[in-house]
């Protein structure tokens, strides 16, 4: 089973994102990028269906990404089979407001799908700057591909045929993700608002959108992603890039004022802890007298 | 060209979610102002439009498929619909549903859509929406000015009331049936079973104090510090969802559109940002005090008291505070 699994470099939401001063883009100058972290438990779901039964692991990035070769080269570490990077025949720019947009991303990539066909493409349910909509629908509309979001897990629907008695292979198999063609397919839990789940069977080819893989994202070393660029597997194509249509009219990008919001505390820790704990007592939520 | 403006019902058990008639509000509110009537879509059991007196039109597809959502049979389906009905704008919740459908609707029907919107209004016949991206950092104004869109919009920030009331004496809703696809009966993908939220060991939503904790904690090993103060208050220790997505909290700790709504009596924030996700669980409690160091942070926009102190150096305090 080939998977491919599309990665995308985002703002580093613990800093502040300050924008350009005619507020048509975000300032990228002075922002540190990380991995999206949805893209990050897609990863890690990807590896996980690896160590259960060898599928053959490739992260995508785009060139136009910020820092994207130390996010592929870690994905490397971390245990992906390859790693590729796309060039848009005409350059995308940096994703987000002011840059590249979801769809243009989600062309390029279904550009490269249909070249490099996946049984299994895997990728986050969202990126913080997902303004046109996510990827993994997207994507899977342009490809004409079964799709399932907000997932939780994936697990191939194939019944092991060692763990099967053989008087039961027949109805197992049927079971247990052989469609009427005799594809493959795999189980997905998708998960709704309070952890309700629905257990969906997806034929493959298919797009996943992960929310949250089966275990936390593995650690990869420094020294492995050290190791993992020094031996230079990481791939670059040039990729034509589709039309992608539907482009957002943005009147301006903005930041949220916070009138009306919370009144501030200033001092000491002391200080606040005391007007803290002044409130909270003074509704009778803690026990004891104030200091 | 029609005015009019359609939503997606999510249903489960035979009830019609909240969040479908905080759509169903919004959605009046447009078409009034667009001059157009409120649609929505009914996908399965034809038998719920009774609990959607407050659309003009319902419009129903029934099929043994639709009965529980099914990305691809929902996508169907409401291809179909919008064929058919044509309205001026779709809206979903940004929640699952929304998130799995839209843009793949995008595509398919072809019209722009909108992700993480907070507000709409027709503007001098141009509807522009505002969609919080970033975490909540950046709020990002988008026109939709021509024949069709789709808008998904976060759930909590808008009333279910206007959505969910019928006025004395108003007339029920026209029911226009619509026949399934053809295409419902070659579906790549299948419902095996629904599986039910798991218990935790502790129902965060009963408590009169919690005391949550995001990405700013930095680690499992720092939980410690949060934890002595819930047990120093007597609460449970809740989070938003990188802390459980990273494993260091069970998932029925978290907090917001993917865990649990919360409404205690006072609600804790340390090293929570605020994205829209989180605040859609918990902006409804009585009392919340914030604690990020990033001045910007959009929690400070819910909360009622704030501050900017290292949350390493005011929960120490707190604890002795409240041990003493």
């Amino acid at each position: 089973m080939r998977i491919v699994v599309p990665i995308k470099a985002v703002p580093d939401l613990v800093e502040e994102i300050e924008l350009t001063g005619d507020g048509a883009a975000i300032d990228r100058e002075y922002l540190t990028f990380v991995l999206n972290e949805w893209d990050g438990q897609a990863l890690e779901e990807a590896l996980l269906l690896k160590d259960a039964d060898g599928a053959k692991v490739v992260a995508v990035g785009l060139a136009d990404d910020p820092d994207i070769d130390q996010f592929l080269y870690t994905a490397l570490a971390k245990g992906a089979d390859e790693a590729v990077k796309l060039v848009a025949a005409t350059a995308l720019g940096p994703p987000g407001p002011g840059g590249a947009s979801g769809a243009d991303r989600a062309a390029l990539l279904a550009a490269y799908l249909t070249a490099h066909p996946a049984d299994l493409v895997i990728t986050g349910v969202q990126a913080a700057d997902d303004l046109d909509g996510q990827l993994p629908s997207r994507l899977a509309a342009l490809l004409d591909l079964p799709h399932v979001s907000v997932v939780i897990g994936v697990e191939p629907a194939q019944v092991e045929p060692a763990q099967v008695e053989p008087a039961q292979v027949e109805p197992a198999q049927k079971e247990g993700g052989r469609d009427e063609d005799g594809g493959a397919s795999v189980t997905v839990r998708q998960e709704f608002a309070g952890g309700r789940c629905h257990e969906l069977e997806v034929q493959l080819p298919a797009v996943i959108g992960v929310q949250s893989a089966r275990q936390a994202p593995r650690y990869a070393p420094i020294t492995r992603i050290r190791q993992a660029m020094n031996a230079g597997g990481l791939s670059e194509l040039v990729v034509p890039a589709r039309a992608a249509g539907n482009a957002l009219v943005v009147r301006r990008l903005h930041r949220p004022g916070t009138a009306g919001g919370a009144e501030m505390m200033t001092g000491s820790a002391r200080e606040v802890a005391g007007q803290i704990v002044g409130l909270l007592r003074a509704r009778g939520l803690v026990k004891g007298s104030v200091p | 060209m029609s005015t009019n403006v359609m939503v997606l019902a999510e249903h489960t058990d035979g009830k019609i979610s909240d969040g479908t008639y905080e759509l169903i509000g919004q959605a009046r509110e447009l078409a009034g102002a667009l001059g157009g009537a409120t649609e929505v879509a009914l996908l399965g059991p034809a038998d719920l439009a009774g609990q959607l007196g407050s659309a003009d039109i319902v419009v129903c597809v029934e099929h043994p498929a639709l009965e529980q959502y099914v990305p691809e049979a929902y996508e169907r389906a409401l291809l179909e619909v919008l064929a058919q009905r044509s309205p001026r704008l779709l809206l979903l919740s940004n929640a699952t549903v929304g998130l799995d459908l839209g843009a793949a609707l995008s595509v398919h029907w072809d019209a722009p859509l909108v992700a993480y919107v907070s507000a709409l209004e027709v503007d001098g016949g141009v509807v522009v929406a505002t969609a919080q991206i970033l975490g909540g950092k950046v709020l990002a104004e988008v026109e939709l000015p021509g024949e069709r869109a789709i808008v998904t919009l976060l759930g909590g920030a808008f009333s279910s009331a206007p959505g969910a009331a019928t006025g004395p004496g108003a007339a029920a809703p026209e029911v226009v049936h619509v026949g399934p696809p053809a295409s419902l009966a070659t579906l790549r993908t299948s419902l095996r079973r629904v599986v039910p939220a798991a218990g935790g060991d502790v129902d965060i939503s009963a408590a009169d104090v919690l005391v949550s904790v995001g990405r700013g904690i930095e680690s499992q090993e720092n939980l410690e510090t949060v934890l002595e103060l819930a047990e120093a208050l007597g609460v449970p220790l809740s989070a938003s969802r990188p802390v459980v997505d990273a494993g260091w909290l069970a998932k029925s700790r978290q907090v917001g559109q993917s865990g649990l709504k919360v409404k205690p009596r006072a609600y804790l924030a340390f090293g929570i940002s605020g994205a829209p996700e989180h605040l859609e669980g918990m902006r409804r409690s009585e009392l919340i005090i914030a604690c990020n160091t990033d001045p910007g942070a959009p929690i400070f926009a819910v909360a009622h008291y704030g501050t900017t102190l290292d949350l390493f150096d005011l929960v120490p305090e707190l604890v002795d505070m409240v041990r003493d």
